[in-house]
């Protein structure tokens, strides 16, 4: 058997292969968005990304109602634009076994907030499987497959940014060869949630529960792993690596269906030892329903709800044990990630500072507008909030202030959930202003296509749509297309649609750098002539990451390796010192 | 006692880390180990601070190195070595690129890189090998080669057989860039 270092990502792809999936949908998010990228790899996988989550799991639920095998993903709070369609699935059931893969963030490496999408599994009612490691991020997704259509439901496979981005050695099977075609077949009793059907599709959704607790019970899934016999552990997921690593010793049941969770085998499991612990990162979703079967653990009260797990947390929280590392290191200049030289966004972030705006800001790399130099982000809640947000501020406010009210999204994010937000504005006569920053890719999330690309996940050529023409539709009298690489423009168009009491967009229009396919433009690098140069600094208010200051000349250079000629900075200087290298 | 080796890869996004780490999981994995490695990515390429854990041995359970078991720290920048010194255990080794890459603090002229940070891990750390890994990745012909100049300083710390860093390397190089990669290597190894 052929055996390679797989990212829990690339095993979740791979396990979808292997089971047969013929369709897989998402939308981009950290840290889900490889799984996508590694299934499109696959011929026999249609892979696509959907303008947004919800939309994912619609096409998914069609796929399945077809009779094919499906696999949806996204990352955790994907879960909550989806959620609608979700459960409801949830009651109808599945066709083709549909595994709804869920990325969550412990320690929001790379998002808003670190909820724990396990309550979803409870809530909505849909069974959740949580991998250890990209062996078994493999085999829980076919699982997910077989269970799910054993059952008639949808399944949850549950990874974590230390799951999907850890590489771990996994064996490899293979597909089967009979993947059947699916055909039409109608079930309206069954598909047609009206309240009649639904009624009754709830009592199968309770059964089925139940039996996948009891069925759970006799699973290798599941597994007790013994040790020394003093104390017990009840973990999953990657926890359960750490607990391996801080309690050699410790017998261990390690779940690997977390929802419904395997009663009886818990209670046989806690029977043994005096002292049990659950080890779970996040919030006590094992704990609290072992608590509830009426048995004592130790658990959240000594490892915290917030955050990641580690096994240096692990060991200092049930044993009291520091780690043995000091860090008595003088406070060093942090490197936080910065926008990249070259981007689109900079001069508008520049100019929204100068302006004094009101930034309600959204869901992608021009959130880093946030950080200084440019410091020009107010508000920023989730994907297309920016829009709903200026709105609702500008409400409330002066007519002086609704003057600064600004909102700042990508093209991905207002194609995702902002449009709505356009069209509450235009319905409703908002004064604010909303600035698109079209960089036509979901830049963030390491550039994946998106409607506006005019590529598809598969590379394919496809249409592209205008968005000015979208706005335009939508009811906005005042568009304005703007290059963002010209600041007098940029800076005279957001001073007039600030001003103007109405709803006005301004959309940029300028790829972002990293793809080449849209930059095909020759440019030539700058740099600075010290002899003009007075030091005044103002290029300095970019932030861009190709000029330094040389504290001994007290004068600004430019990294050749890192300047993409953009030139944004050449308008920023009042002395004409930013010169083209020969 | 676990025979788990631990790497710790550190420096900036853009820098090749990530492409360091697979070769080096790739080696281990050749040589017939267990292994495990785990990096935090999505936001990297836009200048931030990157780490990789690399696990290799028998049986590897954890991702993550446990804090202050470090073996050795493998770090393509000066002050993300200082930043990461603390997960070192007593004893530990580094191998670091003599490069400094200015923090945006540092580049708007609000903060100083900090001195002397050879010395200072030098003085903490004996078993330091500095390396100058911009002027051999010129010396074997492209820049660019300078996290495979690093790896091939890194493979002498380890005791792998040759063979396997250069079937690798001929495994995750693409064609046209192999030869400049193998003689930074090669340079990487001569230091």
């Amino acid at each position: 058997m052929q055996k390679v270092l797989l990212s829990g990502n690339e095993a979740i792809a791979r396990g979808a292969y292997e089971a047969g999936v013929l369709v897989a949908a998402a939308y981009p998010g950290t840290p889900s968005t490889e799984i996508l990228e590694n299934a499109k790899r696959y011929k026999e996988i249609d892979a696509s990304w959907a303008p947004n989550e919800k939309v994912a799991l619609e096409v998914g639920i069609g796929a399945s109602f077809g009779g094919a095998r499906v696999l949806v993903t996204m990352k955790h709070v994907g879960v909550n634009v989806a959620a609608d369609p979700l459960f409801t699935l949830s009651y109808t059931g599945v066709r083709g076994g549909l595994v709804l893969v869920v990325a969550d963030d412990p320690e929001l490496h790379s998002s808003q907030n670190e909820q724990d999408s396990r309550n979803y599994a409870k809530f909505a009612k849909v069974p959740m499987f949580e991998p250890a490691d990209s062996q078994e991020a493999l085999e829980f997704t076919k699982l997910g497959f077989a269970a799910g259509e054993q059952f008639d439901t949808p399944i949850f496979l549950r990874s974590t940014t230390r799951i999907s981005h850890s590489k771990s050695v996994v064996s490899l099977g293979e597909r089967p060869q009979d993947v059947p075609q699916p055909t039409l077949e109608r079930n309206p009793a069954k598909l047609v949630m009206l309240p009649g059907n639904a009624r009754r599709r709830h009592f199968a959704v309770e059964d089925r529960l139940r039996k996948m607790a009891e069925w759970s019970c006799r699973q290798s899934f599941n597994r007790i792993e013994k040790g020394a016999g003093k104390v017990g552990v009840i973990t999953a997921g990657v926890s359960y690596q750490y607990v391996k690593e801080v309690m050699p010793d410790a017998d261990v049941l390690k779940i690997g269906l977390v929802y419904p969770l395997p009663e009886q085998m818990i209670r046989d499991f806690a029977a043994n030892y005096e002292t049990l612990y659950v080890v779970e990162e996040l919030d006590p979703f094992i704990e609290d329903q072992v608590r509830a079967m009426g048995i004592q653990v130790i658990g959240k009260d000594k490892l915290s709800i917030c955050g990641e797990l580690t096994p240096g947390r692990i060991q200092k929280g049930l044993f009291g044990q520091e780690s043995p590392t000091e860090d008595n290191s003088p406070e060093l200049p942090p490197r936080p990630p910065n926008m990249c030289p070259g981007c689109p966004h900079r001069g508008v972030f520049m100019e929204l500072n100068r302006a004094k705006a009101y930034v309600t800001g959204d869901i992608g790399c021009y959130t880093l507008g946030f950080m200084p130099p440019l410091s020009a982000m107010d508000t920023c809640i989730c994907m297309g909030a920016s829009i709903g947000n200026a709105t609702g501020i500008s409400k409330v406010i002066s007519a002086e202030e609704q003057r600064k009210v600004v909102a700042v999204i990508g093209d991905s994010t207002f194609l995702h959930t902002g449009i709505n937000g356009l069209m509450d504005m235009v319905y409703n006569q908002s004064t604010a202003t909303v600035i698109i920053l079209d960089n036509r890719i979901t830049a963030m999330t390491g550039r994946q296509e998106n409607p506006t690309s005019g590529y598809m996940l598969n590379e394919l050529k496809t249409y592209r749509i205008d968005m000015e023409q979208l706005c335009r539709a939508v009811g906005v009298q005042h568009v304005k297309v703007i290059d963002p690489y010209d600041i007098a423009l940029t800076r005279k168009t957001i001073r007039e649609e600030m001003a103007r009491p109405e709803v006005s967009v301004i959309l940029t229009t300028r790829p972002c750098v990293l793809v080449p396919r849209d930059n095909q433009e020759r440019r030539t690098p700058l740099y600075v002539d010290h002899d003009k140069c007075t030091g005044c600094k103002a290029c300095l208010r970019l932030g861009c990451p190709a000029i330094t200051w040389d504290e001994e000349k007290k004068k600004p250079n430019i990294d050749k390796i890192l300047c993409v000629g953009c030139k944004v900075c050449q308008q920023t200087c009042g002395f004409d010192a930013f010169v083209e290298c020969k | 006692m676990s025979d788990v080796k631990n790497i710790l890869l550190a420096g900036v996004g853009g820098q090749g880390i990530l492409l360091a780490s697979e070769v080096l999981s790739e080696v281990m994995l050749m040589a017939g180990m267990d292994v495990k490695k785990n990096e935090i990515h999505g936001m990297s390429q836009r200048g931030g601070s990157v780490v990789s854990h690399v696990r290799y041995g028998k049986k590897v359970y954890s991702s993550i190195i446990p804090e202050g078991e470090v073996d050795i720290l493998f770090s393509f920048e000066l002050l993300e070595t200082r930043r990461y010194l603390p997960l070192l255990r007593k004893n530990g080794q580094i191998v670091v690129n003599n490069l400094k890459i200015a923090p945006p603090s540092v580049a708007l002229g609000q903060r100083e890189y900090p001195e002397n940070l050879v010395e200072e891990i030098r003085k903490k750390f004996p078993a330091t090998t500095v390396v100058n890994g911009l002027d051999l990745a010129l010396e074997a012909g492209n820049a660019k080669t300078v996290n495979t100049v690093l790896l091939g300083a890194l493979s002498k710390t380890l005791d792998i057989d040759q063979a396997l860093w250069l079937q690798a390397l001929k495994k995750m190089v693409p064609e046209r860039l192999l030869e400049i990669n193998l003689k930074a290597f090669a340079l990487g190894c001569n230091i």
